[in-house]
């Protein structure tokens, strides 16, 4: 209960930027990762207290011998919590890379001083500036480089960052759920024009994201002649 | 030589204060005192700790409303930069310096540590490098591309001033005074004790510093490597980090974290230590699990050596090594909990007594708790992906570094004040200073947990009012001027305390640890004799002892030849096994500390040949400093008190110099390790491998600087060899120094003719490094080979006193060893890059 409470205050004050307003499978798992965290900690942060004031108040010494307070508290009670999560974890990640059956599409996302420049599928001429186009509901592979200095290439409600780092190409597998405008920024600082590196994500249904691609295609033909 | 004779507590302390104080006056700058350097280096932390405050109320005053005007990017990037470099390089470190300097020599019954002079040495280096950094800042060219300076941002290209370069040399100038530093206080606790401390009885402390110094002596090495690599590339073009000719700005990530996560615990431990001290006195019980502890410090000491890529995790690092260094990251936590739960455990044995410092204790609990949780969520790879970068960072940064550091540096001050002015408060501000600064501190960093997830980066100097972390922004701010009134009113209690705070007679807090049993303030000499110890140093009868001693009925209760004296022992039994004499006040360490900034304001000024002539003042001046070191006739065995018997330390087996000499080259393999390190990254990870034109080395050559390498070894042995048995060494020295010689002229050959022009692409670069570091070795060594020679001359060697060509030997042979590595390395680097004969 008092975990929905605090997700829907947190998702009533979420900008188009919030990490914990996922609009993704992989925002999705990390903000599950992210609130199963929130209350493990609280959890540990509370009994460390409470054993804690135990000690400084002087009661329950039976409960806190040293040899309990180090070998259960030091080791094993760590251990286990850390090994449990880490397990949550790396199943979270791996997650990450097989949520569709269906073939991803490729999108590179260039970085440079300060705009970000995004070529879509096989042909490479079809290309915008700081307004990305995807498809809702198909993973999108984008393959994350930098003309220039290294940027970072991040969609808080789709999922987690992937640096551009000249010379490097990194690929990041995201996918939107719906149809929607989700907010990009570059998270890596990269210079005087870091704040304002934004760039904004437009997913469309399938077939409207057709239309949109023959558009820019058409469009840029048009300027070439 | 008879026992010299007992004299009255008063003459004693006469004797020894004429030998021991800092002259007055201009004499300030001869001090090599460690109780007046340790209160120097803590003023000065604490001084630029302030100028990092101002700096973070100008980001937060920026930050508390969206589209601020305040100040523009390019001032807010100088800003957080010079924040989080003054922070942690100017604060941070230093601050724990002046703790373990000016203590640790009280806490292991010694009167000073092992190389005075060394200690104002870094001083002078640390103020200086300091002051260059803060000029520039006023100057408004400060460093602006981020506290970990990554390129090619921070490249000529991106950042063609002269601000990058700011960072890189001034840093470095720093870091020399935190490398002497480590070497002073490894080499510290393992020698110089109170007779009897074996090393079980050592006071926690001393572990946790040893532990600091030595991931010091093996963390900053990478850093300055980067560092001048970097700088190479700035100044003369050397594309170490440029993708377009070989160069991975990934390399620099490496170098810079390899030292940057390690440099969380350097900073971490030496606090643990002081709340370990801290805790048993006010528990009134010895500290649960010191072995246990012990175990787990040096478990950190190598864990912290394996989790640098967690800062890395978005760069595009194969999925398995992800797992690895997760897994890793949050193995950690573990030692780290065992010390927490241990020092809960020695609370609940013992019957707690509640004072000031207890007070910033439990602030320190709360904070550092909640950091070390949040560190862990770090470490899990997804959730890292979204938060890396963003002020969910911010403040998990601050809650393990303000709750690891300063929490506990808060709590030490109040500790350990007393002993340094002499006087107590009525504490009459500490407790409302502590609860603004807590709340303040928990209002601006824990709200920004949840700034960092709404998705706001970090490092940005505006935002746009859409956002929606407008008012999050808002109560931060106001936080951090409720923390700020705290700290002032710490600062005032400080004052205050040292103005009106009453005297007291001895050891206020009835702690049980060796530094209260000095009289209070210290003197000079801290001890007026030397304790002999039979039980933990932890664990002690301060008071009673602190008679004892003052009456002289210790070891060396005396004083001779107008000597500095202090007791080396065994490392392991702590039996005393040799007189250490330290050198007196000089200036010449101020001297040797201003040319070496002059050669580094030359760097700057891109002065490259000028450079030279403060760097020959530099070599010149620390000769000099070996004047008055050493005699030239036999002592043989002195009494020491007690009935026993030492040989002064330039006699002994194993005097604090010669160790030195081994940590010093325990720094330097590491900093050539990491440039082996770098060379194999770039040739296998880099973009834009193989090079165009690849180096074909002239192996004739390379043979004969090899030979004439490990010539210059062997004669350095020889020369050791025919002293000992009692001939001059003077031929041998004299070949050895020419050999070194040969060898920097073949090398150099090499460079000229084969590696031709470095600047072509990284593999040239490698392979000049590579060769560089050669070079530079085999000219030291011709140095050392030399003073030598001027040693033989003045009637300062003898088969007993042999000790300056040990040390030159260490160094032959280890410029020898390398340098066949570094002649191996540049012949796989060519061969895997395509050049095979
Ligand atoms: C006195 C209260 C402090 C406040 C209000 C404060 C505030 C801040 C803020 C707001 C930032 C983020 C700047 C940005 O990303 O735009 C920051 C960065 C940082 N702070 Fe602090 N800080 C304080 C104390 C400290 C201390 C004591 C340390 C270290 C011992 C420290 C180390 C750092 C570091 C390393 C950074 C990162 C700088 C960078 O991104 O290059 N801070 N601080
Ligand atoms: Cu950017
Ligand atoms: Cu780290």
């Amino acid at each position: 209960m008092p975990i929905l409470g605090t997700s829907l205050l947190l998702a009533g004050c979420g900008g188009d930027l919030s990490a914990l307003d996922p609009a993704g499978p992989n925002a999705h798992n990390v903000a599950t990762l992210w609130w199963i965290m929130l209350w493990g900690s609280t959890a540990i942060f509370l009994f460390v207290s409470l054993i804690l004031c135990l000690a400084l108040t002087q009661r329950g010494q039976r409960l806190l011998s040293p040899r309990w307070l180090l070998i259960g508290g030091g080791l094993a009670f760590p251990s286990v919590v850390l090994v449990a999560l880490v397990a949550v974890s790396l199943a979270l990640g791996e997650r990450l890379l097989v949520y569709a059956n269906e073939a991803p599409l490729r999108i590179e996302a260039v970085a440079r001083q300060w705009q970000w420049e995004f070529r879509y599928g096989d042909d490479t001429n079809i290309a915008t500036l700081d307004k990305l186009h995807i498809p809702a509901g198909r993973p999108v592979d984008f393959a994350v480089t930098s003309d220039d200095v290294i940027h970072s290439f991040w969609i808080p409600r789709l999922g987690g960052k992937m640096d551009a780092i000249p010379g490097h190409t990194n690929t990041i597998r995201l996918m939107a759920d719906k149809p929607g405008t989700y907010g990009g920024v570059c998270a890596e600082f990269c210079g005087e024009g870091h704040a304002i590196m934004r760039f904004s994500v437009q997913a469309h249904e399938p077939n409207e994201f057709n239309d949109v691609m023959q558009q820019l295609s058409a469009s840029r033909a048009e300027r070439q002649q | 030589m008879e026992q010299p004779s007992p004299v009255s507590q008063i003459k004693l302390h006469h004797d020894l204060k004429a030998i021991w104080d800092t002259p007055p006056g201009w004499g300030f700058l001869s001090a090599v005192n460690h109780t007046v350097l340790g209160r120097r280096f803590i003023i000065a932390a604490f001084t630029f700790f302030a100028i990092g405050g101002v700096l973070a109320m100008l980001i937060r005053a920026q930050l508390a409303t969206p589209r601020s005007a305040f100040v523009g990017p390019d001032v807010y990037n100088q800003i957080f930069t010079m924040h989080g470099s003054v922070m942690m390089f100017l604060y941070a470190i230093p601050m724990f310096e002046g703790f373990a300097i000016y203590l640790l020599p009280k806490m292991l019954g010694a009167r000073d540590l092992a190389f005075p002079r060394l200690t104002a040495y870094g001083f002078w280096c640390y103020i200086f490098g300091g002051s260059i950094l803060i000029g520039a800042m006023l100057l408004g060219v400060a460093p602006d591309s981020g506290w970990f300076m990554y390129t090619p941002l921070s490249s000529s290209t991106y950042t063609p001033g002269i601000n990058a370069d700011i960072w890189l040399l001034g840093i470095t100038f720093v870091e020399i005074s935190a490398l002497s530093a480590a070497v002073e206080i490894t080499v510290s606790i393992l020698k110089l004790r109170a007779p009897g401390m074996s090393i079980d009885r050592l006071p926690i402390m001393a572990w946790y510093l040893l532990v600091t110094a030595l991931m010091m002596l093996f963390g900053f090495p990478p850093l300055i490597l980067g560092s001048i690599l970097l700088e190479l590339e700035r100044a003369f073009d050397l594309p170490f980090f440029d993708p377009t000719r070989g160069g991975d700005s990934l390399l620099w990530q490496h170098l810079f974290w390899l030292f940057g996560h390690p440099e969380v615990y350097i900073i971490f431990l030496p606090a643990a230590g002081a709340i370990s001290m801290m805790i048993p006195t006010f528990a009134r019980h010895p500290l649960v699990g010191y072995r246990a502890i012990i175990a787990a410090i040096i478990a950190v000491g190598f864990l912290s050596f394996g989790l640098w890529v967690h800062h890395m995790f978005a760069v595009g690092i194969p999925h398995l090594a992800l797992a690895f260094f997760s897994a890793a990251s949050g193995l950690v936590a573990i030692p780290t909990g065992l010390q927490i739960f241990a020092w809960i455990a020695t609370l609940a044995k013992g019957r707690p007594r509640f004072d000031v410092p207890m007070l910033y204790l439990a602030g320190f609990f709360v904070i550092f708790v909640i950091g070390g949780l949040t560190g862990v969520m770090l470490a899990m790879v997804p959730f890292n992906l979204q938060a890396h970068d963003t002020h969910f960072v911010v403040a998990h940064l601050h809650y393990v570094l303000v709750g690891g550091f300063v929490f506990p540096m808060l709590a030490g001050a109040y500790y350990w004040l007393p002993h340094i002015t002499g006087k107590v408060s009525d504490h009459k501000l500490a407790v409302p200073a502590f609860w603004l600064i807590f709340i303040g501190f928990n209002m601006t960093f824990f709200l920004m947990h949840l700034t960092g997830l709404l998705g706001m980066p970090r490092r940005i100097d505006t935002y746009p009012a859409e956002a929606k972390w407008e008012w999050l922004n808002l109560l931060s701010s106001v936080g951090s001027f409720v923390m700020t009134i705290g700290f002032a009113l710490f600062v005032l209690d400080i004052i205050l305390q040292v103005r009106f705070g009453k005297a007291f007679r001895r050891n206020p807090w009835q702690a049980r640890s060796l530094e209260w049993a000095t009289p209070t303030p210290p003197p000079s000499y801290a001890f007026a004799s030397l304790p002999h110890v039979e039980s933990p140093a932890d664990w002690l009868e301060p008071g009673s002892l602190g008679n004892d001693l003052a009456a002289g009925r210790g070891y060396l209760g005396f004083t001779r030849n107008g000597w500095q004296e202090t007791l080396g022992v065994g490392m392991t039994d702590g039996a005393p096994d040799q007189v250490v004499v330290l050198p007196r006040s000089t200036t010449l360490p101020f001297w040797t500390g201003l040319a070496t900034g002059t050669i580094v304001l030359c760097l700057l000024f891109k002065l490259y040949w000028l450079a030279l002539l403060p760097f020959a003042v530099t070599i010149t001046l620390l000769l000099c400093w070996t004047r008055t070191t050493g005699a030239q006739s036999d002592l043989g065995p002195l009494p020491i008190g007690r009935g026993q018997t030492a040989l002064v330390h330039w006699e002994a087996g194993q005097p604090p110099s010669w160790w030195a000499m081994v940590f010093v080259l325990a720094a330097d393999a590491t900093l050539f390790g990491s440039l082996l390190f770098g060379c194999v990254f770039l040739a296998m990870i880099a973009p834009g491998w193989p090079p165009a034109v690849i180096v074909l080395p002239s192996y004739g050559v390379m043979a004969l600087a090899a030979i004439l390498m490990i010539a210059a070894a062997l004669f350095g042995r020889l020369a050791l060899r025919d002293l000992n048995r009692n001939r001059a060494p003077t031929a041998w020295l004299g070949s050895a120094a020419l050999a070194h010689l040969g060898a920097c002229a073949a090398l150099v050959w090499i460079i000229a003719v084969d590696v031709v022009d470095p600047t072509q692409h990284a593999h040239q670069a490698t392979l000049f490094a590579l060769l560089g570091y050669a070079v530079l070795h085999a000219g030291v060594g011709c140095i050392l080979a030399l003073y030598g020679l001027q040693r033989q001359r003045s009637g300062k060697l003898s088969p007993i006193r042999n000790l300056d060509l040990r040390i030159g030997k260490l160094w032959h042979d280890y410029a020898a060893v390398a340098g066949l590595v570094a002649l191996v390395a540049v012949i796989v680097l060519c061969w895997s890059a395509g050049g095979r004969p």
